[in-house]
């Protein structure tokens, strides 16, 4: 049963979570509306813009190696794709952004066992990567995209 | 606060510091470029703010109905299917920074759980719930949609692959 009490405390947490989380929210729409405006084309044309394949793999790299709040990966993802970045790519970066950790991997070995950890890690960027073109392909074939 | 949150909330402060620093920096080499990106920024926070108090809402149920000891408690050696969808709402409601979560699953493994079960929970976390009105105003609805259920399927691949390739020992 729901307390007073338990209400308060909840709303705490929240708050501080909120509190935690919302500098990063800013800082990111901040860092991607500058990046955008200063890099629009460098970024589309130059790191992407190789095919699907070499830009989901990009993607899903730049994703596995980000360590940050799984809502910076929208922010960055839409600003991506108004830039002109394919949705493969942008989808394999958000999937392996908060499924793949290269940052988090020593933490993991050392609480899962090295050997779950690694091959954990392995199978979940090809599993993004499988993800990012059955989304778009069924998006299509849906005619949603 | 735990000297863990305070040390979080320091460093989201410290990198919109750096952020701000760095349009002040780009503000006395390129004004034009500094007030086109604050324009940029201004709408996209326009279009955030009531996004924002969705995600504030939906984490405060969140936090108000959802124990860590709760979802424990449904995913033991012997749970079958059940284990395997407690695997993967538990990861789905599971809120937070990651490393707790690995250190309850490295005690529960010690306990009985599967190691897929383990890597189903931790690949299902991908579908964030609290956030979902924020993918939706970046990419549609059908995508959304299309991609949560698509990684709810590859939780459970993930958890039966990494099974095969890193089986326990049976006592």
């Amino acid at each position: 049963m729901l307390t007073g009490k338990h209400l308060r405390d909840s709303f705490r947490k929240t708050t501080r979570t909120f509190i935690n989380v919302l500098p990063i929210i800013v800082g990111m729409i901040l860092m991607t509306s500058l990046v955008v405006t200063v890099f629009p084309e460098q970024i589309s044309s130059g790191l992407f813009g190789n095919g699907d394949i070499l830009d989901t793999l990009l993607g899903a790299s730049i994703g596995s190696i980000a360590a940050g709040h799984p809502l910076a990966s929208y922010l960055l993802g839409g600003e991506l794709l108004r830039g002109g970045v394919g949705l493969i790519a942008v989808t394999a970066l958000l999937v392996t952004w908060v499924t793949v950790g290269i940052v988090q991997l020593p933490a993991e070995a050392l609480m899962l066992g090295a050997r779950f950890a690694v091959y954990r890690n392995i199978i979940s960027f090809a599993a993004a990567t499988a993800i990012a073109f059955l989304t778009v392909y069924t998006l299509q074939f849906l005619g949603l995209a | 606060m735990s000297d863990e949150n305070v040390k979080k909330g320091r460093g989201g402060w410290l990198f919109l510091a750096l952020v701000l620093f760095a349009y002040a920096l780009l503000g006395l080499v390129n004004p034009e470029a500094t007030g086109q990106a604050l324009t940029f920024f201004t709408h996209v926070m326009d279009q955030m703010l009531p996004i924002l108090g969705l995600v504030f809402v939906l984490l405060f149920v969140a936090n108000l109905v959802l124990e860590p000891k709760r979802i424990r408690r449904y995913l033991g050696r012997e749970s079958g299917m059940k284990g395997w969808v407690a695997a993967v709402l538990g990861g789905i409601l599971s809120l937070g920074p990651i490393y707790p979560w690995y250190a309850m699953l490295g005690e529960l493994r010690q306990k009985g759980m599967r190691n897929a079960l383990i890597a189903a929970f931790l690949y299902s976390r991908a579908v964030k719930l609290p956030l979902l009105p924020l993918m939706i105003h970046y990419f549609g609805v059908a995508y959304t949609l299309i991609l949560c259920l698509y990684l709810i399927i590859f939780s459970i691949i993930s958890g039966i692959v990494v099974e095969k390739i890193t089986p326990q020992k049976v006592e």
